[in-house]
């Protein structure tokens, strides 16, 4: 790098070291790291946001977070879905990635406060909804009614199971769960995801809904929420795209006029009344 | 600004002593029956008549695959930044005016180094276009003249240049063209002569409408029967965003050394027309019909990538896509103008 560009800027590619302190699978499919800043310092964010993780020789991807700023570290779960991902979850303890970022946009976090809140999660969209979700825990005065409703295609499929158990015995938030087929092991609710939205007991069209899943779950509960006369402003939806750079440049993630990495991940629904390819 | 005249004779001396400069210099040469820029050799090469290269300078300022950091190891990492200093000669106003909206583009937001480092490094001599191509379109863009972005301008007056320097670095060239003199009245008005014709010539293709209204024009006609009827025929090649020079685009790969360790992680140039350009991992495809990624296309160019330059359209008319398409389908004016003919303009 030359002395003029080091000088004035930093170089948004270069991602900056971090070891991995803790490491579980979830299910068969899904990694939970825990990871610690080489330069010690703390990263920060505001839930929603995510982070471009990197193994040199392999590649860089786009990962949301999911812990909460109020926390220590920083705490991903990646699914192997493809070559970087497959190999990020052959490190161990102590192993070391890339990190850059955060960037994105973030949920409502300030807006937030004082009213009932709901978290529609199917499958995977819980982790990036568990950042607000343990943020809202860790500042829980400040919000109204908290309920979660938790969606997973199949029994083993569930995630963060001890930390579900945790929430549903507390007072002060409602968790439901849901899966798609029944099992054996299961005496829960079966069925998709909307099944639960008529159980929810906040007056939902004052409540803030936030969303997130796979791509064919938004369709459906965003009309289940229009039914109950949800306001599309009161709605926030989070996507997921294709990313190359995560600053806004390679052009990847771009969903009509929007680019998900500078726009989103974190979108109002309302903002998306004009963005056909955003579902 | 000062504007000078120089016989051709005599700039054809000033390129030989730019050559012969320490820096690089790249200029339009002619490579069988069309034009390309490359490494300028010889002053005898430079072939400032030309009508359009095959690729746009773009591949100098965005070349079509530039190291971005070396890794060693799973998580070191270390800036890598290899421009040097380059003079490009030739440039039309219509790939000025794209260089200039790349520019803001890569300052914008985040401010990418790796782009703008070299862009400062970077002498631009631009020329207006002295032999209109088959396909251009710039008058209708409004790109036919420019009048930022160059160093130094030159216009092709008969046997002569008029030479506008524009910035310090246009000045200090000027150093190397000591038999240049103030231009005549005379020669500024060749000068305005030659903008005046371009700005009715550059026009093999007419835009019905002023660009600026494409952006509402499109607004409109999202689900318009012209995308699927012209992407009926696309093959998903890319060729229109490869000779494309406002297309930015790009792809981030590692590739590792032999020690499987050490290697260098590079950005290429990559086309929103091919088909895996929105596949995200799992294979869910964001952007699968063929309609959708042409359609994307004359979006970015009309409407995306204007509201995130003050309205400034991403086609400058330079028609090479034109040529490019083998299914004859890019021509973003027929498409704009098809758009134009079903649609209340109100």
């Amino acid at each position: 790098m030359c002395e003029c560009c080091v000088q004035n800027n930093k170089d948004i590619y270069l991602p900056a070291p971090a070891t991995i302190t803790k490491r579980r699978m979830l299910n068969g499919t899904e990694l939970y790291l825990h990871l610690e800043s080489d330069s010690g310092k703390e990263m920060e964010y505001t839930p929603g946001q995510f982070v471009e993780v990197s193994l040199g020789g392999i590649g860089e991807a786009p990962i949301s977070i999911s812990s909460s700023p109020t926390q220590k570290g920083l705490e991903l779960v990646i699914r192997n879905v493809g070559t970087l991902t497959r190999a990020i979850h052959k490190l161990q303890v102590g192993d070391k990635l890339g990190v850059r970022g955060p960037y994105g946009s973030t949920y409502p976090v300030e807006q937030a406060k004082g009213k009932d809140l709901v978290f529609i999660c199917g499958g995977i969209g819980l982790v990036p909804q568990r950042s607000f979700i343990r943020y809202v825990l860790d500042h829980r005065s400040e919000y109204g009614k908290v309920t979660v409703l938790i969606g997973t295609k199949c029994y083993d499929m569930r995630l963060f199971r001890e930390e579900i158990a945790m929430w549903q015995e507390r007072k002060d938030m409602t968790v439901m769960e849901t899966i798609d087929e029944a099992h054996d092991c299961w005496d829960g609710n079966v069925g998709v995801v909307t099944t639960l939205i008529p159980k929810i007991e906040s007056d939902l069209p004052k409540s803030l809904v936030m969303v997130c899943g796979p791509p064919v779950m938004y369709k459906f509960v965003l009309m289940a929420l229009a039914e109950v006369d949800v306001p599309q402003d009161s709605i926030y939806v989070n996507l997921e795209r294709r990313m190359k750079c995560g600053v806004g440049k390679c052009g990847h993630c771009q969903i009509n006029q929007h680019y998900v990495c500078q726009d989103g991940p974190v979108f109002r629904f309302s903002d998306l009344a004009n963005v056909p390819e955003a579902i | 600004m000062s504007v000078n005249t120089i016989s051709k004779d005599r700039f054809k001396q000033f390129v030989e002593a730019l050559i012969q400069s320490d820096q690089r210099v790249v200029g339009v040469q002619a490579r069988g029956d069309r034009f390309v820029f490359d490494d300028l050799k010889a002053a005898d090469a430079l072939r400032l008549d030309y009508d359009v290269t095959i690729l746009s300078p773009r591949k100098y300022v965005l070349p079509p695959k530039e190291p971005l950091l070396k890794f060693d190891g799973r998580a070191s990492y270390e800036s890598l930044q290899e421009s040097e200093p380059m003079v490009l000669l030739g440039v039309h106003p219509y790939d000025m005016a794209a260089i200039n909206q790349m520019d803001l583009l890569f300052s914008q937001d985040e401010y990418d180094n790796h782009y703008m480092c070299r862009r400062k490094k970077m002498t631009i001599i631009a020329c207006d276009v002295a032999t209109p191509s088959e396909n251009v379109f710039a008058a209708s863009m409004g790109t036919a003249t420019v009048d930022s972005g160059y160093d130094m301008l030159l216009t092709d007056i008969g046997d002569a240049y008029v030479v506008e320097a524009a910035t310090d670095n246009g000045k200090a060239l000027m150093n190397l063209m000591p038999d240049a003199r103030p231009a005549s009245e005379a020669d500024i008005e060749k000068r305005q002569a030659v903008w005046k014709k371009n700005e009715h010539d550059l026009n093999k293709h007419m835009l019905e409408c002023k660009p600026s209204f494409l952006p509402k024009l499109l607004e409109k006609n999202y689900d318009h029967p012209v995308w699927e009827e012209k992407a009926r025929l696309c093959y998903s090649c890319g060729s229109c965003n490869q000779v494309c020079p406002t297309c930015y685009c790009f792809d981030v790969q590692d590739e590792v050394n032999w020690d499987l360790k050490t290697g260098v992680r590079y950005r290429a140039w990559d086309g929103c027309l091919l088909q895996d350009f929105a596949t995200v991992a799992g294979d869910h495809n964001f952007r699968k019909d063929r309609a959708a990624r042409f359609r994307h296309r004359l979006y970015r160019k009309g409407k995306y990538v204007p509201g995130k330059i003050g309205g400034q359209i991403a086609c400058v008319g330079c028609g090479r896509c034109i040529t490019a398409c083998t299914a004859k389908i890019a021509n973003p004016v027929d498409v704009y103008n098809q758009l134009m003919e079903r649609t209340d303009i109100g």
